[in-house]
């Protein structure tokens, strides 16, 4: 019966194909789609979809969007509040005694099936994708069969002939002809994603397939494809790890510098993060606001515009408060705490309490597409990228000018290099700005994948301690590595045990850690050691 | 040193400033329950039941400032734990409150009613005992105890200490936070505890137990101070304070600074619980939000403002600071954090002492 259906679709389809007429659905074929019961209607829509002409395409989207009215034998088509005579194509009033066209779940899966399939044939690639994705995710109804296999034949673009092969397989999966079955079980141990899982295992229950040697192609089609996913949800996990880790890095670098440079542990730093934010939204709104054609460009102005205002304030607070400080790293962790509550409540009497809107520029938002359950976000990318860039900023500063020189000298030894001419007052003043700087570039970045409010810094601050406990102080390196070490470790285990018990856990681990290296991954060695 | 071979009782109070605080506190105690039950209402002298409610929640922080000036003040430890400590004291006397509520929940069940919504046919084992008024009050003593004590033993014994071990107990207390915040923890999520009943079989939202409860916490201050000013005044204390001032040579010395350290660390943990346990029955409420690491902060501020290592000092912070909180809460809540992140850097730059240094100063310009 099936193939029969199948072979009857495929002839009309091919003669439809070879007329290659475009021609709008006739008034009968119209009151066919809309009218009498839903095996009929189907019945309609199978012979509509065989002739395969997008023509169609627009008569169906009204059916599916319920704007088609039934009066007797006469359709109307609802169009913004107009309604169409569909015989005669003339505007007129909807006649009060109008009936609407009800379409029941299968009818709307078929119409969706229809005109996705029928989107196949679109010039547009971005169109043929997005129905043949739609296709997949239906039931693929049998109907669509034959314009799939002729989609994927003439299909010029690699990824959309790869979906719609793994479409045709899973209809052919359902087929009587056993060879045919077979071919499609062993075709779809190459696929990806969740949907074709879903149709496999669906085959293996009872009352599935039968057949013994189908019935183990398709256990090791779907062995080798949940393996598949298990890799891509691995990788996954990895990358957001490595995303996370990332926004730590950010977050911890500046502390990180300032802390093994002056023992001073920046309790506001995580309110610079805030304010480099704060910055961004009002980059943003001023590029909205007077220059919206380069609105995509404003994330390369908020960057220095962050920078710069984080690295003022910071040098300020060092020059007013933190500098009487030094030798007191407890009463300089409350002086920062108190600097923190005083940013945070300025912030809120100017901007307001509620978040604030930061808009992705246009180039960010979206991804890559590895697979159906991995998909890479262009703002994440960015972000790493972004991180990594930072890094190899701040390495350069620190290992390659005078600055870090000087700033390496006084981490390491601070009367020595005071000794040899070194101004350490006006080096901990830079190192200070340097720091509030990085977590102003840490601000931007926060701003393009969370909420944007007066609380924003105090989210990641713990976290951000974190690693610089983990990571000790005065290399570079420990930060890094604590940072992604991080980063990896609480996605794998919220994957485990959720978002809160995989912060405990993480607790715990470096808890234990400490025990064994109080001084964190790379400790300083020899004399430099208090 | 002389004041070594005096009795005891002479030397706690063998000095009058000593008799002056003790005594103030005591006719606290004694005049405000009179004031506010005898006098009555719209007299000059009435003490108002909102004074009272305040004036019980800064006992209360009074014994976690006194905690934190034996561990901070005496020892040089600056713990951001104090809060969480003090949150599982209240915890642990909030769940006998729970239980003493009975049937008489929204939902009439024997469970709390958040167990009744998570659809629990049963209390959690960590809830047995709970029931019982003298395990609970044992409970409020030995799980910030137990706590501290594990804690501590790893912490110290790693040698952790100044920033790193603040920020560890920073980040200890934001763990906990989270995970009493989870419904599924058993300790009523995001909402906590709070519609208490009775205690020990009496209501709990009668004037006299608001009273009771009111001298017994400035029973138990008194009690605390007194212990403190011992343990200060012991070689115990000497050691504290040398472990504060130079660690290495204590050890050099011979001494192990590690149980010292842990003994005193424990022992401000407890205060703290039994703080907790007293503030949870007068403010009717117990949530996660009191273990925010902002609570804890401000716990190191008040003893700061007041002056460390004086004992007295921040119990002056903890009611100076509480008071202000109200007062600008009420006035003007917007100018608070402005404020209070003043008070902070004017506390650390310009007051090293607190208040009782600022105290001193004046005195001795005068003398």
């Amino acid at each position: 019966m099936q193939i029969a259906k199948i072979i009857i679709t495929c002839c009309l389809a091919l003669t439809g194909l070879l007329a290659g007429t475009a021609h709008a659905l006739t008034v009968a074929e119209r009151l066919a789609l809309a009218a009498g019961d839903n095996d009929q209607r189907i019945a309609a829509l199978a012979r509509v979809v065989a002739v395969g002409d997008p023509g169609a395409s627009p008569f169906l989207k009204s059916l599916l969007d319920d704007n088609v009215k039934l009066v007797g034998n006469k359709i109307f088509v609802v169009d913004a509040g107009a309604a169409i005579n569909a015989a005669t194509g003339d505007h007129v009033e909807l006649p009060a005694d109008a009936e609407d066209v009800v379409n029941n779940n299968r009818m709307r899966s078929e119409l969706g099936a229809a005109i996705a399939a029928l989107d196949l044939r679109s010039p547009d690639a971005a169109v043929r994708l997005q129905a043949a994705l739609a296709l997949r995710q239906a039931d693929a109804a049998d109907s669509t069969f034959a314009l799939v296999v002729q989609a994927e034949k003439t299909e010029q673009d690699k990824k959309i002939q790869t979906i719609l092969a793994e479409i045709r397989a899973g209809i052919e999966l359902h087929s009587t002809d056993v060879v045919l079955r077979l071919k499609a079980a062993r075709e779809l141990a190459a696929s990806t994603s969740a949907e074709m899982r879903q149709l496999l295992v669906g085959r293996l229950e009872p009352g599935g397939e039968a057949d013994p040697e189908v019935r183990s192609a398709i256990a090791t089609s779907l062995r080798a494809l949940d393996q598949r996913l298990v890799y891509f949800e691995v990788a996954g996990t990895v990358f957001t790890g490595l995303s996370l880790g990332s926004v730590l890095l950010l977050a911890a670098l500046g502390l990180a510098i300032t802390y093994g440079l002056m023992g001073v542990i920046n309790m506001a730093h995580g309110e610079m993060m805030m304010l480099g934010a704060y910055a961004t939204y009002l980059v943003q709104n001023l590029f909205r606001q007077f220059a919206p054609a380069w609105f995509d460009a404003y994330i390369l102005v908020a960057i220095p515009v962050a920078f710069i205002l984080t690295a003022i304030i910071g040098m300020l607070l060092e020059r007013t408060i933190i500098r009487h400080l030094y030798g007191r790293p407890l009463e300089t962790l409350l002086a920062t705490w108190g600097i923190s509550l005083i940013l945070m409540q300025l912030v809120r009497t100017l901007f307001g309490a509620q978040n604030v809107e930061v808009e992705n520029p246009g180039w960010m938002s979206g991804g890559i597409e590895l697979a159906s359950n991995l998909v890479l976000p262009y703002n994440r990318i960015t972000i790493i990228l972004f991180s990594l860039a930072v890094l190899l900023l701040v390495w350069t500063l620190l290992n390659k000018t005078r600055l870090g020189l000087f700033v390496r000298a006084v981490t390491q030894n601070r009367s020595m290099a005071g000794c040899v001419g070194v101004n350490t007052a006006r080096i901990d003043a830079w190192a200070f700005g340097l720091g509030s700087g990085i977590a102003g570039l840490a601000g931007v970045a926060l701003a393009q994948i969370g909420n944007v409010g007066p609380d924003l810094g105090k989210t990641y601050i713990v976290d951000s301690f974190m690693v610089v406990v983990l990571g000790g102080v005065g290399q570079l390196a420990g930060t890094v590595y604590a940072a992604l070490g991080l980063g990896v470790l609480s996605k794998f285990l919220e994957g485990y045990a959720g978002a809160v018990l995989a912060k405990i856990i993480v607790l715990v681990i470096i808890i234990i850690f400490i025990q064994k290296r109080p001084q964190g991954i790379f400790a300083l060695k020899g004399r430099s050691v208090d | 040193m002389h004041t070594r071979y005096q009795p005891l009782l002479l030397r706690l109070l063998g000095n009058s400033r000593w008799i002056g605080y003790v005594l103030a506190i005591s006719v606290l105690c004694i005049l405000v329950p009179v004031l506010n039950l005898v006098v009555p209402d719209g007299n000059v002298l009435h003490v108002s039941n909102y004074i009272v409610s305040i004036g019980g929640k800064i006992l209360c922080y009074a014994m976690v400032a006194l905690a934190m000036d034996l561990i901070w003040g005496y020892t040089g430890i600056l713990s951001l734990g104090h809060g969480l400590f003090f949150a599982l004291g209240g915890y642990a006397f909030g769940m006998y409150l729970m239980r003493q509520v009975g049937l008489d929940g929204v939902s009439h069940s024997n469970l709390p009613d958040f167990m009744v919504f998570l659809d629990w046919k049963a209390y959690p084992w960590y809830w047995s005992g709970s029931e019982h008024f003298l395990l609970a009050l044992l409970l409020v003593v030995l799980v910030p105890g137990t706590l501290a004590l594990v804690f501590g033993w790893f912490a110290f014994r790693s040698r952790i200490k100044g920033v790193y071990f603040s920020i560890i107990t920073q980040a200890m207390t934001y763990a906990f936070m989270l995970l009493f915040f989870r419904n599924e923890t058993g300790f009523g999520g995001n909402n906590g505890f709070t519609d208490f009943k009775r205690i020990l079989g009496i209501p709990i939202a009668t004037p006299e137990m608001r009273m009771t409860l009111f001298v017994l916490s400035g029973l138990t201050l008194l009690a605390m101070l007194w212990m403190s000013r011992c343990i200060v005044e012991s070689k115990f204390g000497r050691v504290l304070t040398a472990i504060r001032d130079a660690e290495s040579r204590v050890m050099f010395s011979g001494y192990n600074p590690l149980h010292y350290k842990l003994a005193i660390w424990t022992l401000s943990a407890m205060m703290c619980g039994i703080a907790g346990a007293l503030y949870v029955p007068q403010v009717g409420i117990i949530n996660p939000s009191e273990m925010s690491t902002a609570n804890s902060i401000e716990i190191a501020i008040w003893a700061a403002v007041g002056g460390r290592g004086t004992l007295i000092g921040p119990i002056l912070g903890a009611a100076f600071v509480t008071g202000a909180k109200s007062w600008f809460t009420a006035s003007f809540p917007e100018y608070w954090l402005y404020f209070l992140g003043l008070l902070f850097i004017i506390a650390t730059l310009y007051l090293p002492q607190g208040m009782m240094g600022l105290g001193k100063k004046i005195k001795g310009k005068y003398a």
